[in-house]
């Protein structure tokens, strides 16, 4: 069952130098519990293509959906009503807020849809728990090391239990050992909890991981291969 | 986690730029609260002192002068006993007290002394200095609400307790002091005019007023002495200060054309006037806290959404729609409007309790009434403030703080 599907994507940022395309004309099915890494060089439109399939970012052209729902259209409220149900992200950067505690940051997603406050942070412990934080629940990020800050924002990105979880380069700012701790984690909620995951990374170790993987150059596929 | 603890963690975790933004809305919410307590209880020394005065508009046949009045002369023209009628029949405000009377000099005894006819119970409400004498029951004359708006100033006038006169029968007069004095009459001897004799119901205390030298008989007696029934001298009217200074007069001399109108308080005109000035002052200084205020918040806010833009963006990535990122700064602002008004009114209140005496020689204390249109006017400017604001953060894209990377 396909997860993520789209016909001829393109997205165009208008520059005072003219416009550049991002991504060009890129079609691509994603099944439902793959591990897709996504490489290339620098400006090959990576971040781009994540950015489009995780509806943060509206495509110029061309169509994309999840679960056979065509998104490309619909409204701003929907893709965010969208996000906050289906996708978790993970960032290079953490992107946790910075004045929360840790438990706070994960129980964010669960606040947006309205999940009561004792139930928030029964699940919250949980999975912080899971990610093996049981005893920073109540650290601020900046109390934490750049590991335990990407282990939150794993926490955060599966307190939803999405369907699918997009990484941006989740390892960049990490050291080796760390890196492959996260990519096992990553890994392993792949298999475990059958949630697809659609990863970025400069890291052919990382890109190793998956099982579907694609090469950007230009804006356009140059390769993809499917281990599945 | 919901929406309201998100913004009270954000803005506890930055209190120096909270203080900051709040100091503008506070002294300016201050300001108003501290200029607007001194003028109310101001307002209230001035209703008392015109209380205390008794009567203080005075109205007249249009021929007559006040000279006429005070001199009673014998032909001075009068106006029909209607006029008071046509005045409490009125929608007219702030009318505490109205004494009709009719007032003529006589001769007794080769000696001129004034007649003055009044009708029982209105008379002594308007007659502060009489109190002492300690007849009738108390009557409580007070300055009764202008319009609404005095009512909203969350504090009721002083009452001023007098004694008023029961009855004074068709037979029966008052003598003033020295009336009394001259003619060495006491209380139960008989006093003849023209043919009518009066029991002396009660001998008045000295007043050091032309009241000393009044003979006070029933209304209706005065008349038949004088032959002119239904006609009085004067009606005088003790009118509330605030409903004077809103214009009473004016709306009296609507409804009574034909008739001179006047005060007879000039000295708390000043106060009156300073009063007013008050009130213009507290209207100046909203209207440059409404913008002073909005902008300070304004400020405030345009920098948090910029400092916060990462925050902003994150939170849209997972999820929160655009609606909920403008509740998020409006509810920011609402706290803020909050926290300012009612340390606004704090300080307001305790500087016009300090400052009352030394500026306006006024005991002041709390209007708590205030408490509440502090924090309504201070929770508009904040949210007025925030607005602009608020809109742009709601249009940072999820994406922002990823491309920082």
């Amino acid at each position: 069952m396909n997860i993520i599907t789209t016909q001829n994507l393109s997205k165009a940022y208008h520059h005072k130098d003219g416009v550049v395309d991002a991504i060009k004309n890129i079609s691509l099915s994603v099944e439902k519990g793959s591990f897709v890494t996504i490489t290339g060089p620098s400006g090959s439109g990576k971040t781009t293509l994540l950015l489009t399939l995780a509806g943060l970012i509206r495509p110029t052209s061309g169509s994309f959906s999840f679960l056979e729902k065509e998104l490309t259209h619909v409204a701003d409220s929907e893709l965010a009503h969208f996000r906050r149900k289906n996708v978790g992200f993970i960032m290079q950067s953490f992107a946790l807020i910075p004045y929360l505690t840790c438990i706070q940051n994960v129980m964010m997603p669960l606040s947006l849809n309205k999940v009561d406050n004792a139930k928030q942070k029964s699940i919250a412990k949980e999975v912080l728990a899971n990610v093996g934080l049981e005893n920073r629940m109540n650290h601020l990020p900046r109390e934490l090391s750049a590991g335990q800050q990407q282990r939150v924002a794993i926490a955060r990105a599966l307190i939803n239990s999405p369907s699918v979880i997009f990484a941006d380069e989740p390892t960049g700012n990490l050291d080796p050992s760390l890196s492959i701790e996260i990519l096992n984690f990553l890994k392993s909620i792949n298999k475990e909890k059958n949630i697809t995951i659609v990863m970025v990374t400069h890291s052919p170790i990382a890109a190793e991981y998956g099982n579907v993987k694609i090469h950007l150059n230009n804006g356009q596929i140059s390769s993809m291969i499917n281990l599945n | 986690m919901n929406l309201l603890k998100l913004v009270w963690i954000e803005l506890w975790n930055k209190k120096s730029q909270l203080i900051s933004s709040l100091m503008a809305i506070v002294i300016g919410i201050g300001v108003i609260v501290g200029i607007r307590t001194i003028n109310v209880y101001s307002e209230k020394a001035v209703a008392i002192k015109l209380d205390n005065l008794g009567a203080n508009i005075l109205v007249l046949p249009q021929a007559a002068s006040i000279d006429d009045y005070y001199t009673s002369d014998i032909d001075a023209p009068t106006i029909p006993m209607e006029y008071v009628e046509r005045i409490l029949t009125s929608d007219i405000k702030g009318v505490d007290n109205m004494s009709p009377k009719l007032t003529r000099r006589i001769t007794l005894d080769n000696k001129k002394y004034v007649l003055t006819g009044i009708q029982p119970k209105d008379e002594i409400a308007s007659k502060p200095l009489w109190q002492t004498t300690g007849f009738g029951k108390e009557l409580e004359a007070s300055c009764a609400p202008s319009s609404d708006e005095n009512t909203s100033h969350g504090y009721e006038d002083e009452k001023l307790k007098r004694k008023a006169v029961d009855t004074l029968d068709y037979s029966e007069c008052l003598l003033g002091f020295q009336v009394a004095k001259a003619l060495n009459l006491k209380e139960k001897e008989i006093l003849k005019i023209q043919d009518k004799e009066f029991i002396v119901a009660k001998l008045l205390d000295e007043t050091g007023t032309v009241d000393d030298d009044r003979i006070f008989v029933n209304l209706r007696a005065a008349q038949d002495i004088f032959g002119i029934p239904d006609q009085i001298s004067a009606i005088e009217i003790m009118g509330c200060c605030n409903a004077i200074s809103d214009g009473l007069l004016g709306r009296l001399r609507n409804i009574l054309p034909d008739t001179r109108i006047t005060t007879i308080n000039q000295i708390v005109s000043t106060q009156i006037e300073t009063n007013k000035m008050m009130n213009k002052t507290s209207v100046i200084f909203l209207i440059i806290i409404l913008f002073v205020g909005s902008i300070s918040i304004g400020n405030y806010m345009w920098a948090n959404v910029n400092e916060r833009r990462k925050e902003i963006g994150i939170l849209r990535m997972i999820g929160t729609l655009k609606s909920e990122i403008y509740k998020i700064l409006l509810l920011k602002a609402i706290i803020l409007g909050l926290i300012g008004g009612i340390l606004g009114y704090l300080l307001g209140t305790i500087s016009a309790y300090y400052m009352g005496p030394v500026f306006a020689q006024i005991q002041v204390s709390a209007i708590p009434i205030f408490i509440l249109w502090a924090v309504l006017i201070s929770i508009g400017i904040s949210i007025l403030g925030s607005l602009l604001p608020a809109y742009f953060a709601a249009k940072i894209e999820p994406f922002s703080n990823m491309q920082e990377e």
